[in-house]
């Protein structure tokens, strides 16, 4: 009796703690397709609070931490102006959000290939707040996450995305090229033909903005 | 097996159940304390995925399946987290939510009365960046450069340091890391300013206060300068830089986990070739001629603190003569020989518990070897009956001794309280020779001690006073002072504040009039200074009224043509409207700030016959300096003008009982107009080894004469225009930084 109590209670537990599982990756995945549709500041810190409130009450996984910084971040880019910088007063604490909520789930797992990407991502942000006085500081640890990303996993899209990004973004007197950034968007598209997440609730964004980008005049 | 079943159908059932059940809707609205809606605030129930973002109306609304007591909680940035218990049953439910800002020092509202906080990356009002500093036209490199395009300061050319608001140059005192640099600038030459002796580059924060400062500093009646030096570098590299004045090398190691750095300079500056090219009012028989030292380390301590060592060495030496106008006809010598060295140490500690420690110990040694000579139309050194003194020798040595400690603990919020002691030991020998060889031997040995606490007071993000005294004995006057300090702060609105500071200082009377047969107590002044600033989208105006007191400033008789203190009964006051307008945004790639002072000065001291405005100080002061930044052109052009109106000058004589006026007047008003060009191949190349900084410098391209003021001959019979030495000055130069790439090492390192 005492073994089928156990038994029992274990099978519970396991069938519970799937339950709770599916609700959490149910959860997700009907936040996710939102990330690469997003734009407005608003929906997407909509959108990040919510990762935020799903990671908070999971705990222990990276993923929604992830995606919480990512969202997070690319609402900081609304604010960035060009050349002439952004408002450094809004940039800066959002930039400080999403280095917090990127570095939980750097705590909850190794640090990969995409939680490399937003760091890139967020040392970016930063240095557009107030790129002539920042790009020195922030200028190389971008490059330096990138590179990282790259070495990490060099079959992942988003690494190129950002690399054609930067790339055609920037002027060609300080070493952008459209030319170059078409190429890289090519190189992404390829690479997301390949990719294969390891999950559903896995990183899988980008390939909209890749398109988008490809039917631009170059 | 059929128990296991059913258990299972039982749980399914459970969560079928459950998710049938009904949902409660909660929603509501979250504003601040003053009632304004908040967009963009997370609210939800803890450690469940129920929740929304407020609105731009600061409305939210979700729905949730839990029940009982519940946590919810409403977080946003900047503001402080919100928590309350929640009781939720069958009936929807409806909140009010007011939430309370965070104090945070990107909000809260900042002690700045009387202060030009420089380069702190964190705050968006920042006045001027080291950046700044180097592109700013008329600034030629020199720290004090730039300061002199702010409000509070005059455009005095004819020596070195910084005059502020009616005060004299050694009003103003200079830290470095928060202790005391003693020679700050390169020794004094007759009629020409002498640069800083230290780049700004070496330096991350530059706060200039010209008035009503901390109690954290002393003897200092007008003005402090607080240099804080640059921590680790991003970076290993190499600099070479070339100029028309000579060559420089210097390294920047650091080391592979990124904790701690050393780096080595120097520099060789020889002023030959550009008087050659650009003719000098001077005659030089010995061109300047410097040799710069420096070597340094930083280390970064597990507890996040840093010790920072910075070492200096420098040798000068020039010789030069002029036309006497003492003497007609004939010619006046000088030649100085200057040594100096430079060591500061400091350790910045976090001690946990929110305990912080800054000290440091600095020491310095300077010599200076100056000697006076009258020649002849054959450049022969002669000694002419009745012109003896103008032969003379002067020998200084003095050693520095500083000593800073200070303990901050953080209170509540952004409150601290701050308190510690310093100490400033000196002695100086100065042996002054005459034409017979008679020899005045002078020696000072000085002992500064003080203590001192201050406490900052963050009331709300909105009100804040900083409160402090200052308590210091001096072994030469064996006198004690206490001076009280306080700065009081209002946030108007988001972008707008206002402060008021008031503050008690003294100082010791100048070394020259030291050690004295008469009694002598610490000069003092009082500041009284109200401020408002606003601050909208990359635009600053302030807007700056003071008051200043002094008493017991020296006084000042001629005993066998030697001019020594008397007393202390020498006083003055100054009072004045301060204007600065700096706009980064309004023209695309400009920016530009304009400084306005209107100064009213008195004062009665030294050999003074009555109060009267010094010849240091100008009624109207303004810059104008205006930066473009051609981005295709990776050019930056930079334009100042500076224009001060004619200061006055006296032509001041002993007499029986005191002094009086022989002669008075005004030196017209000063105008100077100064260009600048840097080039920067690798701005923006985020990947680039090298980065190369190329500077043209043009000062006073209209080639306008400039007048400081107007010397005379001992006697009174003569005088003359002080000029600059030229017009215009030309200076070009290259700096290179080669960088030694860490991106592989960092990437292999992290694999």
């Amino acid at each position: 009796m005492k073994k089928i109590v156990f038994l029992t209670t274990c099978i519970l537990i396991n069938i519970f703690a799937f339950a709770q599982s599916e609700k959490f990756v149910k959860a997700m995945e009907q936040k996710i397709p939102a990330v690469d549709t997003m734009r407005s500041t608003e929906g997407l810190i909509d959108l990040s609070n919510a990762f935020e409130r799903i990671a908070d009450a999971e705990k222990n996984q990276w993923l929604p931490f992830y995606y919480a910084a990512l969202t997070q971040v690319s609402a900081g880019y609304n604010y960035a102006d060009g050349a002439n910088g952004g408002d450094v007063s809004k940039i800066d604490p959002i930039a400080d959000k999403a280095e917090q909520l990127i570095d939980k789930a750097n705590g909850l797992t190794k640090e990969n290939s995409e939680i490399l990407c937003v760091k890139k991502m967020i040392a970016s942000l930063r240095m557009m707040a107030d790129p002539m006085n920042r790009f020195m500081q922030y200028g190389p640890l971008a490059a330096t996450a990138l590179a990282k990303a790259k070495s990490m996993n060099p079959e992942n899209p988003r690494v190129y995305l950002l690399e054609a990004q930067d790339k055609y973004f920037t002027p060609e007197q300080f070493g952008g090229s459209k030319v170059e950034a078409k190429k890289l968007f090519e190189l992404s598209l390829s690479k997301y033909e390949t990719f294969k997440p390891e999950s559903t609730i896995h990183p899988t964004w980008g390939k909209a903005q890749v398109n988008y980008f490809l039917t631009q005049p170059f | 097996m059929n128990f296991l079943k059913t258990s299972c159908q039982i749980l399914f059932f459970l969560l079928v159940c459950n998710s049938a059940s009904s949902q409660i809707a909660i929603s509501g609205k979250i504003v601040d304390n003053k009632s304004r809606p908040l967009s963009g605030v997370s609210i939800y129930l803890k450690d469940t995925y129920d929740g929304a973002t407020t609105d731009s109306l600061g409305r939210f609304q979700f729905k949730t399946f839990e029940k009982a007591e519940q946590t919810l909680v409403a977080s946003t940035i900047g503001f402080k987290p919100f928590e309350q218990v929640l009781n939720i049953g069958a009936e929807k439910i409806e909140l009010i939510i007011s939430i309370k800002e965070e104090i945070t020092e990107l909000k809260a509202v900042v002690l700045s009365a009387g202060t030009f906080e420089a380069s702190d990356r964190k705050r968006s009002t920042a006045i001027l960046s080291p950046i700044d500093i180097v592109t700013t036209a008329s600034a030629n490199g020199d720290i004090t450069g730039a300061l002199k395009t702010l409000p509070g300061t005059q455009q005095v050319g004819e020596s070195e340091g910084l005059f502020v608001r009616g005060g004299t140059a050694a009003e103003t005192k200079i830290f470095i890391d928060g202790t005391l640099v003693n020679n700050f600038f390169y020794s004094s030459v007759p009629n020409i300013a002498q640069f800083s002796r230290f780049s700004p580059f070496l330096f991350k924060g530059t706060v200039f206060s010209t008035g009503g400062y901390s109690a954290l500093y002393g003897q200092a009646l007008s003005s402090a300068l607080i240099l804080e030096s640059i921590d680790l570098p991003d970076r290993s590299s190499a600099n070479i830089n070339a100029t028309v004045l000579g060559p420089g090398f210097g390294i920047q190691q650091l080391s592979k986990n990124k904790k701690s750095s050393w780096g080595v300079e120097y520099s060789y500056t020889n002023l030959a070739p550009a008087f050659k090219v650009i003719k000098q009012r001077q005659d030089y028989i010995t061109a300047p001629a410097i040799h710069n030292g420096s070597a340094n380390f930083r280390i970064k301590t597990s507890g996040g603190g840093f010790v920072k060592y910075y070492g200096y060495f420098s040798a000068n030496k020039l010789a030069f003569r002029v036309n006497s106008l003492d003497a007609v006809g004939y010619k006046d010598f000088f030649k100085l020989k200057n040594s100096n060295n430079y060591h500061n140490l400091s350790w910045k500690e976090n001690l946990g518990n929110g305990w912080k420690m800054n000290s440091g110990v600095s020491y310095a040694n300077n010599a200076d070897d100056i000697h006076g000579d009258l020649q002849d139309q054959n450049n022969q050194d002669v000694v002419v009956n009745g012109f003896e003194f103008k032969k003379f020798g002067l020998e200084q040595n003095g050693n520095y001794f500083n000593a800073k400690s200070v303990f901050e603990k953080n209170l509540k919020g952004l409150s601290a309280l701050r308190f510690g002691a310093e100490y400033n030991g000196s002695n100086e020998k100065a042996d002054f020779k005459l034409f017979n060889g008679q020899v005045f031997p002078n020696k000072l040995n000085e002992k500064i001690k003080s203590i001192f606490g201050e406490s900052d007071i963050y009331l709300t993000n909105a009100i804040a006073a900083k409160i402090g005294t200052r308590l210091e004995h001096s072994s030469v006057l064996d006198k004690i002072n206490m001076a009280p300090r306080i700065s009081l702060s209002y946030k108007i609105n988001t972008n707008s504040q206002a402060s008021l500071a008031y503050g008690v200082f003294y100082q010791n009377p100048e070394r020259r009039y030291l050690p004295s047969v008469n009694d002598l107590r610490f000069t003092k002044a009082t500041h009284y200074i109200a401020q408002i600033q606003k601050s909208v989208n990359q635009r600053t105006l302030r807007a700056e009224i003071f008051y200043k007191d002094y008493d017991d400033l020296i006084k000042t008789s001629f005993i066998s043509n030697r001019e020594i203190a008397t007393n202390n009964n020498g006083f003055g006051d100054a009072k004045g409207i301060e204007l600065f307008w700096r706009d980064k945004k309004t023209f695309k790639n400009f920016d530009y700030w304009l400084s306005y002072s209107y100064l009213d000065t008195k004062r009665d001291f030294l050999n003074f016959p009555t109060a009267i405005q010094p010849s240091f100080a100008g009624k109207h002061t303004a810059s104008l300096v205006i930066k473009n930044f051609v981005l295709p052109w990776k050019t930056g052009f930079n334009l100042a003008y500076n224009y001060a109106s004619g200061r006055p000058y006296y032509f001041i004589k002993a007499n029986g009982t005191g002094s009086e006026f022989k002669d008075r007047g005004y030196a017209p008003d000063y105008h100077n107009l100064s260009f600048s060009l840097n080039y920067l191949p690798a701005i923006g190349k985020t990947n680039s080894k090298t980065f190369s900084v190329f500077v043209l410098q043009v000062s006073n391209i209209l080639n306008l004469k400039q007048t400081y003021g107007y010397q005379y001959s001992f006697d009174g019979a003569r005088r003359e225009a002080i000029v600059p030495p030229s017009r215009m000055f030309v200076f070009l130069g290259a700096f290179i930084n080669i960088g030694v790439d860490r991106t592989q090492d960092a990437i292999n390192n992290n694999l």
